[in-house]
């Protein structure tokens, strides 16, 4: 193939490719709603630095030796004092964690956001025409 | 020099391996003996040290064959000092990484989970690759796919990879559904990156096993190219389909994901013509491994285009199918393609496989073979089994679901024990042979390198 072909074809899809993340990254602004306050968003942190996402999902992503956490808050007989419990205590797998009381805090501010996000069990989709599926 | 530089990586490739091996086995004890090591080396610690390990294993041996097969190719071109000084970086990354991982040192996402601070050594010796890259391929006048394709590798590594540490900005972690939509583009356009390395350096082979300059400059794998930057580009939404981002997103990452069914059609179509080459060089090794990639980039391919239909997805989401889909692919494709350069570096230069050593070969690439598939198709049932019951006993709890897949647990992990005899054996015994291998003589690759180039009149060096 020719050179200058190529050349051409890789710069129009690589400007669409950029267009497209241009449009993704600025969602947040145009929409104006970020949905994680400063607690919340610094509860993320506190996910990540304890390395949760290295047995646990959120919908349905990150490791698989645990449970998928997405809508632990919300689950019938489970909730906030449930996961702190767990949380301080451990399990046969899971390590117990003696985090501060205020990483504490915005962690479990982080689940009860990501709850409120939408649901991540298969149960609560149904499937479109071609394939697709659409939450409930 | 710039070889000498080369076989560094190689050998840092080899060693990331082993270590990738260990891990992983290690790491999967965690399922048969749960809370095993819990307090010293966890679960936390080895399945980012496995990961990572697997990544580092990948990009070493990419970054080592390039530099093999290009750094002589001009050698005004490959600036010595860049090449050292990129090498020092990636070790430097590297290092940084372990020590984060076993201090307890965590902060990153998933894949990348140790102290973002580390993030920066391997940035910037990705970002003088790049510059030295650019400087080997500029005095090349038409460049062969495989070139496009590192090339394409290489810049949208280094995209990928500074966009993968966009959560560090407060705007972008506030909104979780952003974020994670994010996090995913990343982590879909970044394994195409790396499969674009991967694939031009199949390319290569084949090229110089064949002798053949055509096949790398036609129309059709220049297509085929296309196919999979479209699909690095935007295939990342069927990582997603239950995240609750813009319709949009799933939508066109489905779209774009049944473009490869072309590529599934490419490969039948092939067939015939696939089996007379293997029947012809079949007594070559590296050949030997490229077939094995092949075979398990069908597999590998079919299992994809099923998962990304979001109603099949719905049962494969968040299950231990995707671990099968990432180990078959990293494994079969990857690491087979990676194997492959490696035992045609020392064929081609400085030893030929014969003897002993070939009946060792040929022992351990078949039991490789067979303890992946196995490996394979035990992580998919576990996988199916889980999705199924998610779908349809809800009632049954996480615990009980864990403890009724023992038996698939325990058959996981003794076949990845014989998974990992055998990939170690394999490495160490290429290992040695590259350790005793004259640094003019992985040169001398590179002369027969450019006679081939020489040969084809499409390929002047200007
Ligand atoms: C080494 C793996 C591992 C790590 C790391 C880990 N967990 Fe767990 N966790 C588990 C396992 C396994 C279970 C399920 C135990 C069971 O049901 O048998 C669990 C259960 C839970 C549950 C209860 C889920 C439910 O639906 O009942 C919560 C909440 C939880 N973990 C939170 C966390 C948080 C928060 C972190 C990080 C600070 C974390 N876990 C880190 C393995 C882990
Ligand atoms: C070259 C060889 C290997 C490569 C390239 C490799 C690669 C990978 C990758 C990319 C993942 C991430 C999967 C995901 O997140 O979906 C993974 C996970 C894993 N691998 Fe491997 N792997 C290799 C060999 C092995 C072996 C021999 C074992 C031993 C049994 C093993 C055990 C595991 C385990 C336990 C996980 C974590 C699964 C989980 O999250 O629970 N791997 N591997």
């Amino acid at each position: 193939m020719n050179q200058k072909t190529v050349i051409i074809i890789f710069i129009v899809l690589s400007f669409a490719f950029v267009s497209n993340s241009i449009n993704i990254y600025l969602k947040p602004f145009i929409e104006n709603n970020s949905n994680l306050h400063t607690k919340e968003s610094e509860g993320r942190l506190v996910w990540q630095r304890n390395n949760c996402q290295t047995c646990h999902q959120l919908y349905g992503l990150g490791g698989y030796l645990g449970p998928d956490l997405t809508n632990v808050i919300s689950s019938p007989g489970k909730g906030v004092n449930y996961v702190i419990g767990l949380l301080r205590t451990g399990n046969a797998t899971m390590p117990a964690y003696h985090l501060r009381e205020e990483e504490e805090a915005q962690l479990i501010a982080f689940l009860i956001s990501v709850d409120r996000t939408g649901k991540s069990s298969p149960l609560e989709f149904e499937p479109l025409p071609f394939g697709q599926i659409k939450q409930k | 020099m710039k070889n000498q530089v080369g076989k560094l990586f190689l050998l840092i490739a080899l060693g990331m391996l082993i270590l990738c091996l260990i891990f992983g086995l290690l790491a999967a004890f965690n399922y048969i003996f749960p809370g095993i090591w819990k307090n010293s080396l966890s679960f936390t610690k080895l399945r980012p040290l496995h990961v990572s390990s697997a990544l580092f294993w990948i990009l070493s041996g990419s970054i080592g064959t390039i530099y093999c097969t290009l750094g002589a190719n001009n050698e005004k071109g490959a600036s010595r000092r860049l090449s050292v000084l990129h090498l020092l970086f990636w070790i430097t990354g590297i290092v940084g990484m372990f020590y984060a991982y076993l201090t307890n040192q965590f902060g990153g996402r998933e894949y990348w989970e140790f102290n973002p601070i580390f993030a920066f050594p391997i940035a910037f010796a990705w970002l003088l690759f790049l510059i030295q890259f650019i400087r080997m391929v500029k005095p090349i006048a038409q460049w062969p796919v495989y070139i496009w394709m590192w090339l394409t590798g290489i810049i949208f590594f280094f995209f990928t990879f500074i966009e993968n540490y966009l959560w560090l900005f407060p705007y972008f972690r506030s909104n979780f559904i952003t974020d994670t939509t994010i996090q995913w583009k990343v982590n879909g356009a970044m394994v195409g990156s790396w499969n674009q390395l991967i694939y031009g350096i199949a390319f290569y082979i084949m090229e110089r096993i064949s002798g053949d300059t055509k096949p790398a400059r036609s129309k059709k794998a220049f297509l085929m190219y296309f196919l999979g930057l479209f699909n690095l580009m935007f295939n990342w939404g069927h990582h997603i389909y239950t995240l609750p981002t813009d319709t949009y997103v799933r939508d066109l990452g489905y779209a774009v994901s049944m473009t490869e069914w072309i590529l599934l059609a490419n490969i039948i179509y092939n067939w015939r013509r696939s089996l007379k080459q293997i029947q012809k060089n079949y007594t070559f090794f590296s050949y030997r491994f490229l077939m094995a990639a092949d075979i398990w980039i069908f597999i590998s391919l079919i299992q994809a285009l099923l998962m990304s239909v979001p109603i099949l997805n719905l049962y494969t989401h968040g299950t231990h199918v995707t671990v099968a889909h990432a180990m078959g692919t990293t494994i079969g494709i990857n690491s087979m393609i990676l194997f492959a350069v490696f035992v045609f570096f020392l064929d081609n230069s400085c030893y030929t496989i014969v003897g002993i050593f070939r009946k060792w070969m040929n022992i351990l690439y078949w039991l490789t073979q067979i303890c992946l598939f196995v490996f394979w198709i035990t992580l998919n049932v576990i996988g199916i089994k889980k999705g199924i019951l998610q779908l349809h006993h809800p009632e049954i709890s996480f615990y009980n679901m864990m403890t009724d897949m023992q038996l698939l647990f325990k058959i996981f992990t003794y076949t990845g024990s014989l998974l990992m005899i055998s990939m170690i054996s394999i490495a160490v015994m290429i290992g040695f042979k590259y350790l005793n291998c004259k640094i003019n003589k992985l040169g001398k690759l590179n002369e027969n390198f450019i006679i081939v180039s020489n040969n084809s009149k499409s390929f002047k060096s200007t």
